[in-house]
């Protein structure tokens, strides 16, 4: 009877294995799926300041900030994540890589190893964006200086540091839906929500998350506890920026000054950074889409500590 | 006899203006903020077109943007790490040399860009986003954002 029960539990522990298996398997953009393609530099560098890529993959504690080299600690609640080496060196960034390598990084978070990045990397916005973008980043990127040196691994407890895990957090998170532009809204607002649900990555700061670090989608852009535990991130619907026009909204992320005269601050001032470096036209899309976010609360703040 | 009295008023002087002096050190670097915003939106509505150019009121933000830089320094004792509506962030008293040289730099652009900035609405558009980018040097590091 019992060595009944143990062979049926480990017939069962396998299928599961194998199940689990198939279930986290990372995908991958083949290269056939890719049509020939003249890469845009301008636009590479739009997308480049558009994603951010430089505020966390910029060698950190130096002004230059196109020297990818990684380096930099990010806390959150799983452990602290080093953030890699994105230069043109071919050993230890990603000059060697093809097209299809870094669309697959971006759209699916799979490595050229075929192993799942963490969602540090906010490759559940970046997979909104369009692959003619992403080669004319990937083209940009690789002429930006090479950095020598790899970034060591992350510092993560039991059980999250077992990436292969992470293929379930793809299939909760990660729709790998398109986002298709809204034919009732002007080219102004489907420009400024692709670059605010795409590249952008507004949303992975300005939202809440649950318990497993998946975006609560029903309050997106509500704002939150700031993902490295400090501080807080403010709603950015008009629950919150009714008063705001979309000429205050695109002033604030040109200068980081507010409607009413204060500074953005913590990590939006590195937003900024990046954001001021785009056309004028893309961030009055920015403000437009922002400017037409409906109001929703959102999460009250947690109570302040009594002294 | 009488020197005695004297040094007991000295005494009591000393003590009741250190205890002034030390008065709730978060309330004093809120209200400071909170007026120098004030001073902000009044020079910013020139900017915008919303309030005629007036180098008085120019003066006088620069004035309590001064007076807060050299003040800053002394507003973040120790005990003052809690309280009120506190966005000071707990890397000030790890870094507090820093946070002391962020706030010197403050004063000194306020103080280069004055004179720009009374001089017409143009020297005004020119020296205010530099006097902003001097206000963010230390928020980005030092002040928590809120939800």
């Amino acid at each position: 009877m019992i060595r009944r029960l143990i062979l049926l539990a480990a017939i069962a522990a396998v299928l599961a294995l194998a199940a689990f298996w198939y279930l986290t398997a990372p995908a991958s953009v083949p290269a056939s799926a890719l049509a020939a393609h003249t890469p845009d530099l301008a636009n590479g560098k739009e997308m480049f300041y558009a994603s951010g890529c430089a505020s966390c993959h910029a060698v950190p504690k130096q002004p230059d900030k196109i020297r990818l080299g990684g380096g930099l600690a990010l806390n959150s609640p799983f452990g602290t994540f080093y953030v890699p080496n994105i230069s043109s060196d071919p050993k230890d960034g990603i000059g060697a890589w093809t097209d299809a390598q870094f669309i697959t990084a971006l759209i699916k978070g799979t490595s050229p190893e075929g192993e799942h990045y963490y969602p540090a990397f906010p490759y559940t916005s970046y997979q909104h964006i369009r692959f003619d973008d992403l080669r004319d980043l990937f083209a940009y990127l690789k002429t930006l200086p090479p950095v020598p040196g790899s970034v060591r691994d992350h510092d993560l407890p039991f059980p999250f540091n077992i990436r292969r895990t992470l293929g379930l957090w793809k299939l909760l998170f990660l729709d790998g839906k398109p986002l298709p532009p809204d034919p009732s809204r002007s080219a102004q607002w489907n420009r400024g929500a692709y670059l605010v649900n795409g590249p952008g990555h507004c949303t992975e700061c300005h939202s809440p998350r649950n318990a497993l670090g998946g975006v609560i989608a029903s309050l997106r852009f509500t704002g939150g506890p700031s993902p490295d535990g400090q501080g807080g991130v403010p709603n950015i619907t008009q629950y919150k920026l009714k008063s705001w026009s979309e000429a205050d909204i695109a002033e604030t992320l040109e200068s980081g000054m507010t409607a009413d005269a204060d500074r953005v601050g913590g990590n939006m001032v590195e937003v900024v950074r990046n954001i001021s470096q785009l056309t004028a036209a893309d961030r009055m899309a920015i403000a437009a889409y922002i400017k037409s976010l409906p109001a929703v609360e959102g999460h009250k703040p947690p109570p302040k500590k009594p002294e | 006899m009488f020197v005695r009295t004297i040094l007991a008023a000295l005494a009591v002087g000393l003590s009741v203006g250190a205890v002034i002096a030390q008065q709730d050190p978060v309330t004093t670097r809120e209200d400071l903020m909170k007026a120098n915003n004030k001073h902000a939106l009044a020079v910013v509505r020139m900017m915008r077109g919303q309030a005629p150019f007036d180098a008085a009121a120019v003066d006088a933000a620069f004035a309590q943007w001064a007076d807060t830089a050299q003040k800053l320094p002394s507003l973040f004792p120790d005990n003052s790490k809690t309280g009120g509506d506190n966005r000071a962030s707990p890397k000030i008293w790890l870094n507090k040399k820093d946070f002391d040289a962020k706030a010197a730099a403050f004063a000194k652009a306020v103080a280069e860009n004055h004179d720009t900035a009374k001089s017409s609405l143009d020297g005004l558009r020119a020296a205010i986003p530099v006097v902003g980018k001097a206000c963010d040097n230390c928020h980005e590091d030092y002040r928590l954002s809120k939800q």
